[in-house]
Order: C-alpha cells, then sequence, then structure tokens
C-alpha cells in the first residue's frame, strides 16, 4: 500500500513542481500521469505493483468530483445569464468533434489497412 | 452540542456525502438507468442541502476538500491505462495522432469561436474550451487558463451526457462507421461517461474510447491555453 501511493503521490509531486515553471500551462497531475507512464514504459516501474490502488482510485473519480462540482452553487447566476451561447456552442462542439475525429480516424486507419495489404 | 453545529462538523458533512453518492449509485443501479448519473445527484442533493441548511460553499470545502484531494492522484493513476494500450498507440500511431489532434483543435476553436461570438464573458469562454474531457483534468486546465473550475466541471458532465445520449446518432448522421473510430471519438469528445456508454457494446469498445480521453485530455492540457489566448 504504502509503495502504490509512494510511487503514484511521488509522480504527482515531481509533476506539480514541473508545473511551477513559468510560462508552462500543464497542470501538475498531467505531468505526473505523464511520468509514470514513463517510468512503467521503461519498465521501472512494475505496473502489477500499482495495479490495485490505479484502479481504485480511477473507479472513484466520479466520488472524488462532488465537492468541486458542488461550487456550481456559487456560479448560478453567471449560468443563468449565459445559457444560450453556452448551450449552443456545447451542442455544435460536441457534434463537431465526434464527426472530425471518427471520420478522420476511419478514412486514415482504412486507407493504412489497404496499404498493408 | 447542538444540531447546526454537528451538521458543520467534517465528520457529518463527509459522512453525508458518501451516503448521498451511495443512495444515488443505488438508485442507478436497481433503475438501470444509466442518466440516473449518481455523480450529479450527488451534486445536486448536497446544494439543496446546503441552501436548505443554510451553510456556505467555504464551510462545506473546509471537509469536501479531503475528498476532492484525491482527484489529482487519480489522474496520475490514469498511467496505467494508458501504459496498457502504449502498444496500440505505437502500431498505429499516425492515424490515432492525427485523429485526436485534430478533433482536440476543432473542439477547443469551435466551442471558443462560437461562445464568444454569442456573446458568451471571458471567464465562460475560458471555462468552456477544456469541455471534452475528463471533469478532473478539465477543471486543471480551467484552473490553469483563467476559467471557473466549478462552471467547467457542470459543462463537462453537460458534455458527457449529450455524447452519451445522442452521441451515436450524431456518428450515424456524419456517417462514421468504423467501431474503433466510433470508440475513440466517443471518448475524445464525451470523456469518461461517453466512454462508459460506448463500453456497454464490449472490452475493446472501452480501451478504444478510453485512449480517446487520455489522449485528448493529454493534448487539451498542452493546447487550451495557448488556442484560447490566440483566438480571444
Amino acid at each position: 500500500m504504502a509503495k502504490q501511493f509512494g510511487i503514484i503521490f511521488g509522480c504527482l509531486l515531481v509533476g506539480e513542481l514541473l508545473a511551477m515553471i513559468p510560462g508552462l500551462s500543464i497542470p501538475g497531475s498531467i505531468l505526473g500521469m505523464l511520468l509514470l507512464t514513463l517510468l512503467l514504459d521503461r519498465k521501472i516501474v512494475n505496473p502489477r505493483s500499482i495495479a490495485p490502488v490505479c484502479k481504485f482510485l480511477i473507479k472513484n473519480m466520479a466520488f472524488f468530483f462532488v465537492p468541486p462540482g458542488v461550487a456550481l452553487m456559487l456560479y448560478f447566476d453567471v449560468i443563468a445569464a449565459e445559457w444560450m451561447p453556452i448551450t449552443v456552442a456545447t451542442v455544435v462542439s460536441i457534434f463537431l468533434v465526434i464527426v472530425v475525429t471518427g471520420r478522420l480516424h476511419q478514412f486514415l486507419h482504412q486507407r493504412i489497412k489497404k496499404h498493408s495489404r | 452540542m447542538d444540531l447546526s453545529t454537528i451538521i458543520r462538523s467534517e465528520l457529518f458533512l463527509i459522512t453525508f456525502t458518501f451516503m448521498l453518492f451511495w443512495l444515488f449509485s443505488f438508485i442507478q443501479k436497481k433503475s438501470g438507468i444509466a442518466l440516473l448519473n449518481p455523480m450529479i445527484f450527488t451534486i445536486a442533493g448536497l446544494i439543496l442541502f446546503l441552501r436548505l441548511t443554510g451553510i456556505s460553499y467555504g464551510e462545506y470545502y473546509q471537509s469536501g476538500r479531503m475528498i476532492e484531494f484525491w482527484l489529482k492522484p487519480a489522474i496520475v493513476a490514469l498511467a496505467l491505462p494508458l501504459y496498457n494500450e502504449l502498444k496500440h498507440i505505437r502500431s498505429q500511431f499516425m492515424p490515432l495522432f492525427v485523429a485526436e489532434l485534430t478533433g482536440c483543435i476543432v473542439g477547443i476553436v469551435s466551442v471558443v469561436l462560437l461562445a464568444s461570438w454569442l456573446g458568451a464573458s471571458d471567464d465562460v469562454i475560458r471555462s468552456l474550451a477544456p469541455k471534452s474531457v475528463s471533469t478532473p483534468i478539465a477543471i486543471e486546465i480551467s484552473r490553469q487558463i483563467g476559467g471557473i473550475p466549478a462552471l467547467t466541471s457542470a459543462i463537462v458532465v453537460i458534455v458527457g451526457m449529450i455524447g452519451a445520449v445522442v452521441g451515436l446518432k450524431m456518428m450515424s448522421w456524419g456517417n462514421v462507421k468504423a467501431p474503433v473510430s466510433k470508440s475513440l471519438s466517443m471518448g475524445t469528445a464525451a470523456h469518461v461517461i461517453g466512454t462508459s456508454r460506448i463500453s456497454e457494446y464490449g472490452e475493446r469498445y472501452g480501451a478504444y474510447a478510453t485512449l480517446g480521453l487520455i489522449i485528448n485530455g493529454i493534448l487539451t492540457a498542452f493546447l487550451a491555453g495557448p488556442l484560447t489566448d490566440l483566438l480571444l
């Protein structure tokens, strides 16, 4: 247990420290994730040794998110005032992301398959 | 000790948060209705409770931050599924990366431009920029680029639900047919909620959707700030 948390928190700590570099607007947690992926890939960390805690954390992400979600109560006025741009921009953007990502991947994937035959 | 002191105590508020989440998870499981998302209902239930009791968000946050603290290590833990997919990523790097990068840019640019044309305020636009990625990642990005993290989190949840409900319909309109591409685009556009929806079709669907959500999370972390600054 201590080892698993030590590795995960250690990566987070290094990520947070790196995120302090001025001009680097990337969350420390993302840098920590990339660092841990690197350590796994380089066989420095054994995936099986951190799996239970990783699975636990990932499975419960939605719960950890409840308190920052409750902060929504502070912004009801902003949402009420700007619900129209928020809704329209969001729905159109989701549609574009789904179609562009899906079509492009489908196209490239099939092309590569044909070439390799 | 009177009631008002008890309900303001850390122990009570944390217990209450657990209990509500437990209750709504139970309801979702029993009813089999995916839309009865326990996270959303717990947030709504807590907001109602705080309003009724007159406890401020600041007071609740004294306890809530102990739960929120675990978000960051949970993001780091995503390294494990990412590592498990590295083999796929390496063997199909080009189609994956090009599709993800384009999808990420389209997502940020479209939402920022539309919101700004429709007259949204600067704070709101910055909160919308990371909308397609998973909540914990999105709120970190939002904080980082000058948005309102709580607003971002609400939008992210709504995005996930829209993706889960009409995402597949959108794919059939857009002629996206290959299962792998459908999964990837679902994870890219609608993060964890979309992923859990498409995972109902099988493990491989889930793996690709997870890949989409992680890669888009990373790319968005790098691009949301610079792109938003460029467009505004």
